[in-house]
C-alpha cells in the first residue's frame, strides 16, 4: 500500500501518494494542466508554485515538477507573472553600466532584502547577480544568473519590483556576444564554406555509392 | 557511509566501485557493423513488431507507424463536429508559424529580418518545447580537425544511410553559420579564454563538435531566441493550436484553424505560406515508455500535414535515449544528458562490468541498456523496473573535483533535489522516449508536397535517417527553422490565395468512414491525458 498524504490544492483537501510530485499529484487528484505546466523536468520555469506547511509560517517557493509532496502542504500554483521585459536592439547596445542604468533603472531601488535569493527555485545568489548588473559587472552576472529558469519566483517576492530574470537575461545576452570574445576557427570556417572550400568533396561524398559510404564510415577514425 | 539507495543497490554499488579503477585503465572496444545490427535487432523498440499498426487510410497507406500514432491518424477532425465559419478571418499574414520552439523562433526571426509580416501561434508559451530541454549541445564542423563533409559521414551513417543526403548537406553546411548566428544574439557557448570553443564527442561522432552551454544548452539557445522574438515585436498568440491546415481551391496551404486551449474559442489565420514547427510526439508514449519530452509533443503537425495530403517519411523509426532517469520515481523517464558520457561517465552493469563503450550512436545504447536489464545483469529497482549505472564519480576523477558542477550543473541540481549526489556514487538509468526520427517529408529547400507548406525541426522527417545523433537536433532547429524562415520570405510574395476551404478535413473523414476506421478520438491530441478521470476513460 502506497502512503498516502494530505495536500491542500488552492485550500481544498485531497489525498494523493507520497511519492508524487505537486504536478502529477495535481493530475492524480483530477486536475488537467494548461497553464503552469510545460517541460515537466526543470528547464521551463512553467510551473511555478507557493506553499506552506500546516501550522508552519515559512511561504515556500518552489517548481511544482521538481518538488516531492510532503503532509499538509498548502499548495497555490502561479500559473503568470507580469515579468517586465524592456524591449532593445542587441546590435545597437554596448556592454557598459549604462545599459542597465537606461532598460532596468529598477535594479537601483533594491533595498538589499534578499528574498529574491530566497525565493529562487534554483538556488542562486539573485541578489548578488542584481548587484552584479547595478556595477555592469555583466560577465559575473551572467555566470550568477545561467541557470536561471525564469520562472519568476524571485519577481513575485520583490519589494522593488524588479524583474531579475530579464535583467539577467540581458547581461548573458552582453556577456555572450560583446565580452567573451568570438571564436577565431569558427568565423575562419563560415568563411572557408562561404568560399565553397569543401563544395567539390561534399559533392563527391554524396554522389559516392552507398557501399563505398559504409565502408568510409564503419572505417573512419575517431579523434582521440 | 553514505547510502542514498535501498540496500539492493548499494550492494550493486560496491561492485561498481571495485571495478572502477581498473575500468578507466582501458576503453571498451567499439562494436562492428554486424554486431550492431545484431544488438539494434534484438533489443530495440523499433523491431517490436507489436508496437505498430498499419496505416490504412492517406500518403502513407499500407506502411507502419507506432500504435499510438496510427491511432491519432485514424482519427477525425474536431471541425467534423465543431463548424467554424472560415470566411472570418482573424490574423492574416505573409508567414504563419505553428510552433513557438527552437525550429518556430528562428524561423520567425528569419522571416521578419527578410521583411515578412510573420505570426507565430503557440500551444502553450513560446519556449514550452524540446528545444528548452536539450541539454548535451550542438554540433558543427569548425575545429581545424573537422569538416562538413566529416559531419557528414557521421550524420548519415549514424542514420543507417537512410537520411536524404540534399538534407544531411545543408545540415553539416550550415552549422557553423548556425553557431556563428547564434553567437551574435548572445547566446553564450563553453569557450576557452581566448574565444576557443570547448567541443567534446558525442555518441556517434568522429570528431569533438559537441558544442554547449554546459548542460543548459537548449535552455541557453531557447531563452534567447524567445528574447530576440520579443525584441523585434513578432505578435506570439500563445495557449492557442493550430487544429487545421485551412487550403485553397488551388491546392495551396492558406492558413490554419486555431484553437484557444483555455477558452475553447476557434479563430481563423490566413497566410500565404505556412510553417509546421510542431515538434515532437514523446506524450504519446510509444511503447509505453517514458519521456524526455516536454508536455506539448503530441505529433500534432504531422497529423495537420497528412489530412491535407503531406506524406510522412520514417514515422515508425522514434529514438530512445539510452539514459534517461529510472530512479527515483519523481524523475523517472527525465533526460540524463550525452553530456555525462562525453564527460566520461561509463554504463556500467549491476555486475560492475562495462559492457559497452559509452559513445556508441543513441539506437545501439539503449539497445544495450535494453539487453543488458532483460539477460539479468540490470539492477532492480522498487516497482519493478530495472536500470544500469552511470558511474559518474568517473566524472570527478577524470576532470578533477568540480568538474560536474561546473559541466553538468542541471544533472547535478535534479539528483540533489532527492539526496543522490553523483559525485559520489552512480546513477541509475533506462532507455526514455526521446525522439521522432522521422515526420513530414520535405524537400532540400524544406517545403513539402503542398504548394507554400514548410516543415522545419523535429516535425519534419529524412534529416536523420532513422537515427539521430546527439547534437544534431539542436542544430537542425538552428539550421532548418532559420532556412524556413527564409524561404517562405522569399516565397509570400508570388503567392495569390484563391477561395479558402477545408475540403481536404471532409474528404479524409470520408476515407476513414469508407475504411470502417473509427476511434471515437479526435486528433491532434494536442494535450496527453493524465488527469485521473481522463486516464481511467481510457
Amino acid at each position: 500500500m502506497e502512503q498516502m498524504v494530505n495536500v491542500y490544492f488552492y485550500g481544498k483537501k485531497y489525498q494523493v501518494p507520497g511519492d508524487l510530485t505537486i504536478m502529477t499529484a495535481l493530475e492524480y487528484a483530477g486536475y488537467t494542466l494548461v497553464r503552469g505546466v510545460g517541460c515537466r523536468h526543470g528547464f521551463c520555469g512553467a510551473c511555478t508554485t507557493i506553499y506552506r506547511i500546516k501550522g508552519k509560517n515559512e511561504l515556500h517557493t518552489c517548481l511544482a515538477c521538481q518538488t516531492q509532496v510532503q503532509e499538509g502542504m498548502y499548495i497555490a500554483r502561479i500559473p503568470y507573472f507580469p515579468t517586465d521585459k524592456r524591449t532593445y536592439n542587441i546590435e545597437d547596445l554596448k556592454a557598459n553600466q549604462e545599459v542597465m542604468m537606461s532598460l532596468y533603472p529598477e535594479i537601483y531601488a533594491c533595498i538589499g532584502c534578499n528574498a529574491c535569493t530566497k525565493a529562487c527555485t534554483q538556488s542562486l545568489n539573485v541578489m548578488q547577480y542584481i548587484a552584479y548588473a547595478q556595477r555592469g559587472d555583466f560577465k559575473a552576472c551572467a555566470e550568477e544568473s545561467f541557470d536561471c529558469v525564469s520562472c519568476g519566483c524571485c519577481s513575485v517576492r520583490c519589494p522593488a519590483g524588479i524583474s531579475h530574470p530579464m535583467v539577467g537575461m540581458l547581461a548573458r545576452r552582453l556577456n555572450g556576444k560583446y565580452l567573451t570574445p568570438e571564436a577565431e576557427h569558427l568565423n575562419t570556417r563560415v568563411e572557408e564554406i562561404k568560399e565553397g572550400k569543401f563544395d567539390e568533396a561534399m559533392k563527391d561524398m554524396m554522389n559516392k555509392p552507398l557501399d563505398e559510404i559504409k565502408e568510409l564510415y564503419n572505417t573512419r577514425e575517431i579523434e582521440k | 557511509m553514505y547510502a542514498p539507495y535501498p540496500e539492493n543497490m548499494m550492494e550493486s554499488i560496491k561492485k561498481v566501485e571495485a571495478t572502477r579503477e581498473a575500468r578507466m585503465k582501458t576503453e571498451p572496444r567499439r562494436l562492428t557493423a554486424e554486431e550492431k545490427d545484431d544488438l539494434l535487432e534484438k533489443f530495440h523498440p523499433d523491431y517490436n513488431p507489436d508496437s505498430f499498426a498499419e496505416i490504412k487510410v492517406g500518403p502513407n497507406k499500407g506502411q507502419k507507424a507506432p500504435v499510438e500514432l496510427a491511432e491519432m491518424l485514424h482519427s477525425t477532425s474536431r471541425l467534423m463536429t465543431d463548424k467554424v465559419d472560415i470566411s472570418k478571418i482573424d490574423y492574416d499574414v505573409d508567414v504563419l508559424v505553428i510552433g513557438g520552439g527552437g525550429a518556430g523562433s528562428s524561423c520567425a526571426i528569419e522571416a521578419h529580418n527578410a521583411g515578412a509580416n510573420v505570426m507565430i501561434v503557440t500551444k502553450l508559451r513560446i519556449g514550452d518545447a524540446n528545444t528548452m530541454m536539450a541539454e548535451g549541445g550542438i554540433q558543427a564542423a569548425d575545429k581545424e580537425n573537422d569538416s562538413p563533409v566529416q559531419h557528414y559521414l557521421d550524420a548519415f551513417g549514424g542514420g543507417h544511410f537512410k537520411a536524404k543526403p540534399e538534407l544531411v548537406k545543408r545540415l553539416t553546411s550550415e552549422a557553423p553559420e548556425a553557431i556563428q548566428w547564434l553567437n551574435r544574439l548572445g547566446v553564450e557557448f563553453d569557450k576557452e579564454d581566448d574565444g576557443r570553443m570547448v567541443t567534446t564527442h558525442g555518441g556517434g561522432t568522429s570528431r569533438k563538435r559537441m558544442h554547449a552551454a554546459k548542460d543548459y544548452s537548449g535552455a541557453e539557445i531557447m531563452r534567447t531566441l524567445r528574447d530576440e522574438v520579443i525584441n523585434l515585436g513578432i505578435p506570439v498568440i500563445e495557449f492557442t493550436s493550430a487544429v487545421e491546415l485551412i487550403k485553397d481551391d488551388k491546392g495551396q496551404a492558406a492558413g490554419a484553424v486555431l484553437l484557444n486551449m483555455e477558452t475553447g474559442d476557434y479563430s481563423v489565420a490566413r497566410a500565404k505560406t505556412v510553417v509546421i514547427a510542431t515538434g515532437g510526439a514523446g506524450r504519446m508514449h510509444y511503447n509505453g515508455f517514458p519521456t524526455s519530452n516536454h508536455y506539448g509533443a503530441t505529433a500534432d503537425g504531422l497529423i495537420l500535414a497528412y489530412r491535407a495530403g503531406a506524406p510522412l517519411l520514417y514515422q515508425d523509426s522514434i529514438q530512445y535515449h539510452p539514459t534517461g532517469a529510472v530512479y527515483p520515481s519523481q524523475i523517472l523517464g527525465a533526460l540524463v544528458t550525452e553530456k555525462v558520457r562525453s564527460v566520461g561517465a561509463q554504463l556500467v552493469n549491476a555486475n560492475g562490468e562495462a559492457y559497452i563503450h559509452p559513445l556508441e550512436t543513441r539506437d545501439v545504447n539503449a539497445s544495450g541498456v535494453i539487453r543488458e536489464c532483460r539477460e539479468g545483469r540490470g539492477v532492480d529497482i522498487p516497482g519493478g523496473l530495472k536500470g544500469v549505472w552511470l558511474d559518474t564519480p568517473m566524472i570527478e576523477i577524470l576532470g578533477g573535483e568540480g568538474t560536474i558542477e561546473k559541466r553538468i550543473p542541471a544533472m547535478f541540481r535534479m539528483y540533489m533535489n532527492y539526496g543522490i549526489d553523483m559525485r559520489k556514487v552512480p546513477i541509475l538509468i533506462y532507455p526514455t522516449l526521446h525522439y521522432q526520427n522521422g515526420g513530414v517529408e520535405i524537400n532540400g529547400d524544406g517545403f513539402t508536397n503542398i504548394p507554400n507548406l514548410l516543415v522545419a525541426g523535429e516535425a519534419a522527417g529524412g534529416i536523420h535517417g532513422t537515427n539521430r545523433l546527439m547534437g544534431n537536433s539542436l542544430l537542425d532547429v538552428i539550421v532548418f527553422g532559420r532556412n524556413a524562415g527564409k524561404k517562405a520570405a522569399a516565397k509570400y510574395g508570388e503567392v495569390t490565395l484563391g477561395n479558402m476551404n477545408l475540403d481536404h478535413v471532409a474528404a479524409y473523414d470520408k476515407e476513414l468512414k469508407d475504411a470502417g476506421l473509427d476511434t471515437h478520438e479526435v486528433s491532434p491530441k494536442l494535450l496527453p491525458k493524465y488527469a485521473r478521470h481522463e486516464r481511467t476513460a481510457e
